[in-house]
């Protein structure tokens, strides 16, 4: 008998608060792995490269284990993601992964999945795209990312690697959202570093896919959204109507916005605050929250108390919660890892008109390099430019 | 400081594009609620309204999607027949289908069926003034709710299997045959106490030319 028939099918509820968990120090990629393990996942295709290459190996290993029922390397990353958009159409549970220039590739498929409404899971190991060419971590990609309409979480460190991949799975495959879910995390920091993750016993999974309580019907060669990847392009106004297409792109914002209720059910919440009455406060997402931690901290020994908002969801955005937790505040920082600071800008235009707050513009690092607390203290002591 | 006030989906027309309702901070009922007019309510208030509704406002129409038009899965039959039995109850009521949601070249037959490309044809030239959809996969529900709204002034109401449709007027989740039951029972109730339905005069079901047609053996051809 193959692995994944032994495993125990328990509601995702069971699975994510009350099974018993144990802890183990593993590495951001094996976290991957075991999500998937625990997943019911039908299906993983991916094409390697890093850092995103050592958990797809390791999948394989659970597909050689009997834990999914089919694995293979797509011929590249077009392939491997239009291969995704065919499976989940068929109504069977997805995982793909890929890394910066990978996921640059294919990043026509990845728009498109959404309003194919496609449930799948993405897993991005996020590195340097652009030239001089490095594998070093840098999430400059993931401001491509929240313009496709994919729900979009960053995890900060191995176990937010664990849990949000496997919620992925089942927020993805909610009737109102059936949407695919990226669940992002920096390369190397986190992917190929260890951490404590307490995880639920192997032997449990998620309930298999339901594909017939989704938002489309699944594969069918004469209905929308099928249809519209064999016919010619849908802007024909005797194909469907402008007004519908418009409608169509409505539609995916709004399962996006659907989505802030499982996110907040299965994840705590879109953010996480620390010293929430702090008039200082930091707005970070990914392993920028981990060193912030850290300089929160610091800041505390020298007498100053700082505020830490965690981002989990870059999309949906937590605008509503962005304003209620900044709404005291008066400086606001947001540390990235990369050089055009996407979650600023983001920051800046859901807070525009809402608080009094001065926004820094910085500090930002990219290119693989790290960011030392000492960088995000500058910003909070000396009152860097704004 | 800015603040917001709440978001109403009221009847239309809207407006070239009214945005998402979900957008607009309207959510989803839990089991056991409604939505009217983006507002949370019980799902007997709910009901109340979609009967009010389906009696007073001008040519109540039906939109059965597949999945109540096929007996694809156990259950299906019983929640069309009680579907069907909801039609009885309302005067004048026409049942006309959304079968499935396939581009219709070179236009559709607003008579035969309603189409999520174009269903504004179909509320225009039948002159629906309240519809209920049922059966319709969600997707395609949300596009077509948010066209209506755009452009007719049509009352929408869903009978919705999943999470239900912020962008309908009045709407009832997780609706299984005993919620459609219990809304055929609030439009008896309504006109045991004396509402006089808008077309009181008309018996049963009425059934569209191209219905007529196909009902007399004929070959039906749209003009």
């Amino acid at each position: 008998m193959i692995k994944t028939e032994k495993q125990r099918v328990v509601t995702p509820e069971y699975l994510f608060f009350e099974a018993p968990r144990t802890r183990s120090y593993i590495t951001g990629s094996e976290a991957a792995n075991e999500a998937v393990r625990r997943g019911n996942v039908d299906i993983a295709i991916a094409y390697p490269i890093t850092p995103q290459s050592e958990t797809m190996q390791q999948v394989g290993e659970l597909y050689a284990e009997g834990y999914l029922r089919d694995y293979y390397r797509a011929e590249d990353e077009v392939g491997a993601f239009a291969a995704m958009s065919g499976a989940s159409r068929t109504g069977v549970r997805c995982l793909t992964a890929s890394s910066g220039p990978g996921l640059m590739r294919g990043l026509e498929t990845v728009a498109s999945w959404p309003g194919h409404r496609l449930p799948l899971v993405f897993l991005i190991m996020c590195r340097v795209i652009n030239a001089p060419l490095s594998i070093q971590p840098d999430n400059l990609e993931l401001g491509y990312m929240l313009l496709t309409g994919n729900v979009v979480l960053h995890a900060e460190n191995q176990q937010d690697f664990f849990d949000y991949t496997l919620a992925g799975f089942v927020i993805s495959e909610k009737c109102e959202v059936t949407l695919p879910v990226a669940v992002a995390v920096d390369g190397f920091f986190v992917t190929h570093a260890r951490g404590w993750v307490e995880m639920p016993s192997a032997d449990l999974k998620l309930p298999a896919r339901e594909c017939y309580s989704e938002a489309v019907p699944m594969i069918d060669n004469e209905n929308p959204p099928i249809r519209i990847a064999r016919d010619a392009p849908i802007q024909k106004s005797n194909f469907i109507s402008y007004q519908m297409h418009a409608a169509w792109q409505q539609e995916i914002q709004a399962a996006l916005e659907r989505s802030r209720q499982w996110i907040t059910r299965y994840l705590g919440g879109l953010i996480e605050v620390v010293n929430p009455g702090a008039e200082t406060m930091l707005i970070a997402s990914g392993s920028a929250v981990s060193q912030s931690r850290e300089a929160v901290r610091q800041a505390e020994e020298a007498g100053k108390e700082v505020g830490l908002i965690k981002i989990k969801s870059l999309r949906p955005f937590p605008g509503e919660e962005l304003r209620q937790a900044c709404a005291h505040a008066k400086r606001i920082i947001v540390p990235e890892f990369n050089c055009i600071g996407w979650l600023n800008r983001e920051v800046r235009s859901t807070l525009y008109g809402w608080v009094d707050a001065e926004i820094a513009d910085g500090p930002r690092v990219c290119g693989g390099i790290t960011m030392p607390t000492e960088m995000i203290l500058e910003w909070v002591f000396e009152g860097k430019p704004l | 400081m800015k603040s917001c006030t709440p978001y109403c989906i009221t009847t239309g027309p809207a407006g070239l594009l009214p945005p998402a309702a979900a957008c607009c901070g309207i959510v989803l009922p839990e089991k056991g609620q409604g939505l009217v007019e983006g507002r949370l309510v019980s799902e007997e208030a709910a009901l109340e309204v979609m009967a009010q509704e389906l009696l007073s406002r001008k040519n109540p129409t039906i939109f059965p999607g597949p999945l109540v038009l096929w007996a694809w899965k156990e259950g299906v039959s019983e929640k069309a027949a009680s579907v069907l039995e909801l039609a009885e109850e309302i005067p004048g009521v026409r049942i006309i289908p959304m079968p499935d949601y396939r581009p219709i070249y070179p236009k559709i037959d607003p008579e035969a069926v309603i189409n999520p490309c174009h269903p504004n044809l179909t509320i225009w030239y039948n002159k629906i003034e309240v519809c209920v959809f049922v059966g319709v996969h969600c997707h395609f529900a949300n596009i077509t709710l948010r066209m209506i709204r755009a452009g007719t002034n049509c009352y929408t109401i869903t009978l919705c299997h999943s999470a239900g449709h912020e962008d309908s007027m009045a709407s009832l989740p997780f609706c299984d045959v005993e919620q459609v039951r219990a809304l055929t029972e609030a439009v008896r109730r309504l006109k045991r106490q004396g509402l006089r339905p808008r077309h009181g005069d008309a018996c049963g079901i009425q059934l569209t030319h191209a219905q007529q047609a196909v009902e007399a053996g004929l070959v039906w051809r749209p003009a």
